[in-house]
C-alpha cells in the first residue's frame, strides 16, 4: 500500500515540475533561451494569491485569475525590458546572464515588498483528501487538483500548438526565425504571446506547488524551478510532451529513492539519473537530435 | 545550474572580501593610535562607553529567533544602563542581521568591528556561529553565543554559549522519552545539510538504546529538499513509529506537521529548542501543533519572580510573550555584565585584553538568571543547567511537570 503512495506523491510532485518545465520548455524552444527568472514568477504568482486572499478577501479563484493576469504582463514586461533588447546580442551568454539577474532582481524585489519570513500559504483547493483502502491510503485534494491540471494543460497546451494559427506561427518561428519572419509571421509578437503563457502557466504552478507544501518564502521558487530545468533536459528541452514526461518521471525518481533506497541520498540519486539519461540520449527522452550545418 | 549562480556570486564576494581585507589593515593602524590617545585623555572613563556587538537573523527563515535575542539583549542593556551600567560605564548596543546565512554573518562581524565592538553577543543561530567564530578567534574577540548550539560555536577558548549544545539536546531528549516512557519506536527526521539538526540527531541515536527505545525509521532532508515530507512521514508510520523525533526549525516543522495531518498520522511529535516560535509563523493553524513537545530551558509561565518580571517588562516592551531565545539573550547580557565587573574591564581596554580577562571571569562568575538559577560556566564553554519540555496545548505554551 506505500507503495501506492509513494507513486501517488511521486506523480503529484513531478505534475508540479512538469508544469514548470511547460514554461521553461516552450520559452526555450520558440526564444531559443534559458529563462532563469521562471521559478521565480512562480514565486510571485504564488504572493498575489496569498496577497489577494488575506489582505483584499477576494475568493480563491478570483485570487488565481489574478496570479495568472499578474504574472501574465510581468512575464512580457520582462521579455520586453530585459530580453528583447538582447535578442540580437553578439554572444548568447548575455540574455542568460541577464535572466539569472532577473531571477535575483525578483527575489529581492520580494524580499522588500513581502519580507523574508515565511508566510504559511492556506490551499485553494476545495477537493476533499480521497480515503482508500479503509484508511490506509490517502490521496489528497492537492494531489488530485495537481494532476488534473498538469493533464488538463498538457492536453490544452499541445491543441493550441498543433491547431491554432498562432500555435503554428510558434512552430514556424521555433523551426526557422528568419524564414518565419519572410513568410509574414510576427516573430516578435509570437515570442512575447510565448513569455506569456509560460507565465500563466508559472502562475498556476505556484499556486499549485504552494498548495501542496504550504509555506511561501521570496526563495521557494528557486529549488523547484531548478529541478523543473533538469525535467525540462531530461525530457528533451524544447518538446511538450518530453517537459510532462520528464517531470513526472522526476518527481516519481524523487520519491522512490527517498523510499526505497536513501532519503539522504535522494538529490545525488535524481541527478545521477540524469546524468545517466543524458549519456544516453544527450538530447533528451524526447528530444530530437538536430545536426548543425556548418 | 545553482553552482553556476553560486560561482558567479562567489566571485563577487571574493571581490568584496579582497576590498575588506584592504579596508581592515589601514584601521588596525588607525585603530591602535586612537586606542593610545584614549588610554591617554580618557583616564576618567565614564566618558566612553563599552560597545557589545550582537547579530542573529531579524529576516530570513529564522528571524523570529534573531528578533527575539535582539530584543531581549536590548531590554537587559536598558536596564543595566538605568542601574548605572557596567563599572559605571554605560553600554552600547549595536545588533547586525545576518538572515541566517554564514557570509552574511561574516560582513555583519566586520560592520560591528568597524563600529568598534569590545565583545560580541551572538551569533544567534548555528552554522553563522561556526564561522563568525573563527574570524573572533584570530582576533580575540570575547564571543559568547545566547543560542548557538553546534558543538564547534564554542571550539575555541574564546567562546562562551548560553544555550544547551546539540549533543545536550539530543542527549536529554531521548533520556526525558524514554523516562517518562512517551514510546518505545521512535522515528527521527532530520536535516543531514544542516549542522544543528545533525548533532543532535547523532546525540540522540547514540543515546536511544540506553533508554530502551528502538529507532524503527531514520529519515533526512536537505536544504534543497525541505518541501516535501511525505516519504519520511509514511516510512515512520509504516514502521510503527509512535513518536516521532524533529530536531530542526520550526519553519519546516510546520510542513512536517501539515502533511502528517494530511496522511492522518498522529503520534507524539518531539523537538528541540528549534520548535520554539512555531506558533508564531504565519497562518500556522495551531491545532496542528496540538501536544507538540518540545525541550527548552525556559518557561514564560513559571511562577519565578525574577521570570515573572522579565515577561511583564517584556510584554510592556515588544508585545508578546519573550520565548527562550529572548531568554537566553537577556541572560547573555547579564552573564557578560558579571564577568565584565568581575574581570575590572574598562571602556578603553583593547578588545583581545577584554577577552583574555574574560575568558577566565567566565569560570568564575554565578548568575542567576532567567533560563537557571545559579548558572555557571565551564572553560570549555559549557553552561550547566537543567532542562524542561514545553507541550503546546489550545495554541499557547505550557510546562511538563
Amino acid at each position: 500500500m506505500s507503495f501506492i503512495s509513494y507513486l501517488v506523491n511521486g506523480i503529484s510532485l513531478g505534475s508540479v515540475y512538469a508544469i514548470i518545465a511547460l514554461g521553461y520548455t516552450m520559452v526555450y524552444g520558440i526564444a531559443k533561451m534559458l529563462n532563469f527568472a521562471h521559478g521565480d514568477v512562480i514565486m510571485i504568482g504564488a504572493y498575489v494569491v496569498l496577497t489577494a486572499m488575506a489582505s483584499a478577501g477576494v475568493s480563491p479563484v478570483v485570487a488565481v485569475l489574478l496570479a495568472v493576469v499578474f504574472c501574465t504582463v510581468l512575464g512580457m514586461l520582462i521579455e520586453r525590458v530585459a530580453y528583447k533588447p538582447l535578442r540580437n546580442a553578439a554572444s548568447p551568454l548575455a540574455v542568460l546572464i541577464t535572466a539569472i539577474g532577473v531571477s535575483y532582481l525578483l527575489q529581492n524585489v520580494a524580499l522588500l515588498v513581502f519580507g523574508a519570513n515565511t508566510k504559511s500559504f492556506t490551499s485553494v483547493v476545495p477537493i476533499p483528501p480521497l480515503v482508500l483502502a479503509g484508511g490506509n491510503l490517502t490521496i489528497s485534494g492537492e494531489t488530485i487538483m495537481t494532476i488534473g491540471a498538469c493533464i488538463v494543460i498538457m492536453v490544452g497546451l499541445t491543441l493550441f500548438i498543433q491547431k491554432s494559427k498562432a500555435g503554428q506561427a510558434m512552430r514556424a518561428v521555433s523551426e526557422d526565425k528568419g524564414a518565419a519572419q519572410l513568410m509574414g509571421i510576427n516573430v516578435n509578437g509570437t515570442i512575447a504571446l510565448t513569455f506569456a503563457i509560460g507565465s500563466a502557466l508559472a502562475a498556476i504552478a505556484g499556486v499549485l506547488l504552494c498548495s501542496a507544501y504550504p509555506t511561501l518564502t521570496p526563495y521557494t521558487g528557486a529549488m523547484p524551478g531548478i529541478k523543473a530545468f533538469v525535467a525540462a533536459v531530461f525530457g528533451g528541452i524544447g518538446s511538450i510532451p518530453g517537459a510532462m514526461i520528464g517531470g513526472i518521471l522526476l518527481g516519481v525518481i524523487e520519491i522512490f529513492g527517498k523510499a526505497y533506497i536513501s532519503s539522504q541520498m535522494a538529490d545525488a540519486i535524481v541527478f545521477g539519473v540524469l546524468i545517466v539519461v543524458l549519456l544516453v540520449k544527450p538530447a533528451g527522452i524526447l528530444g530530437k537530435n538536430i545536426q548543425e550545418k556548418v | 545550474m545553482k553552482n553556476w549562480k553560486k560561482g558567479l556570486s562567489a566571485l563577487v564576494v571574493a571581490a568584496m572580501a579582497m576590498s575588506l581585507v584592504a579596508g581592515c589593515g589601514g584601521k588596525g593602524d588607525n585603530g591602535g593610535s586612537s586606542n593610545d590617545s584614549n588610554s591617554e585623555s580618557s583616564s576618567s572613563g565614564s566618558e566612553t562607553v563599552i560597545k557589545i556587538g550582537g547579530i542573529g537573523p531579524t529576516t530570513g527563515g529564522a528571524a523570529i529567533y534573531g528578533e527575539a535575542v535582539k530584543n531581549g539583549a536590548e531590554l537587559a542593556v536598558k536596564e543595566i544602563n538605568e542601574a548605572g551600567g557596567i563599572n559605571g560605564i554605560q553600554v552600547e548596543f549595536n545588533f547586525q542581521d545576518d538572515e541566517n546565512d554564514a557570509e552574511k554573518a561574516v560582513n555583519a562581524y566586520n560592520t560591528l568591528k568597524d563600529w568598534g565592538m569590545q565583545a560580541l553577543l551572538g551569533t544567534v543561530t548555528s552554522a553563522p556561529c561556526v564561522a563568525v567564530g573563527e574570524v573572533a578567534m584570530s582576533d580575540n574577540m570575547f564571543l559568547l553565543t545566547p543560542s548557538g548550539t553546534a558543538v564547534d560555536c564554542v571550539q575555541y577558548d574564546n567562546a562562551f554559549r548560553v544555550c544547551f549544545s546539540d549533543p545536550m539536546q539530543g542527549l536529554e531528549s531521548a533520556k526525558y522519552i524514554g523516562e517518562n516512557k512517551l514510546a518505545e519506536k521512535v522515528a527521527v527526521i532530520y536535516d543531514s545539510s544542516d549542522v544543528y539538526s545533525t548533532g543532535i540527531y547523532q546525540a540522540f541515536a547514540e543515546e536511544a538504546p540506553n533508554q530502551n527505545l528502538q529507532l524503527v525509521a531514520t529519515e533526512a532532508f536537505t536544504a534543497e529538499s525541505k518541501t516535501d515530507f511525505s516519504v519520511q512521514l509514511q516510512k515512520a508510520k509504516d514502521a510503527g513509529a509512535e513518536l516521532v523525533f524533529l530536531p530542526f526549525y520550526y519553519s519546516e516543522a510546520a510542513l512536517v506537521l501539515q502533511q502528517a495531518a494530511g496522511i492522518k498520522y498522529e503520534p507524539i511529535f518531539f523537538g528541540c529548542d528549534g520548535m520554539d516560535g512555531i506558533l508564531a509563523v504565519d497562518g500556522f493553524e495551531a491545532d496542528l501543533a496540538q501536544d507538540l513537545m518540545f525541550l527548552s530551558p525556559f518557561t514564560p509561565t513559571s511562577e519565578e519572580e525574577a521570570i515573572q518580571t522579565f515577561v511583564t517588562d517584556f510584554q510592556a516592551a515588544y508585545g508578546g510573550t519573550p520565548n527562550q531565545f529572548a531568554a537566553d539573550a537577556y541572560d547573555g547580557i547579564y552573564a557578560l555584565k558579571a564577568a565584565m565587573e568581575r574581570a575590572d574591564v574598562s571602556a578603553d581596554m583593547s578588545v583581545s585584553d577584554i577577552c583574555d580577562a574574560l575568558k577566565t571571569a567566565m569560570t568564575e562568575i554565578t548568575i542567576d538568571g532567567v533560563t537557571a538559577k545559579s548558572l555557571t560556566w565551564e572553560a570549555n564553554g559549557e553552561p550547566s543547567k537543567e532542562p524542561m519540555v514545553v507541550k503546546i496545548a489550545d495554541g499557547d505554551y505550557a510546562v511538563v511537570e
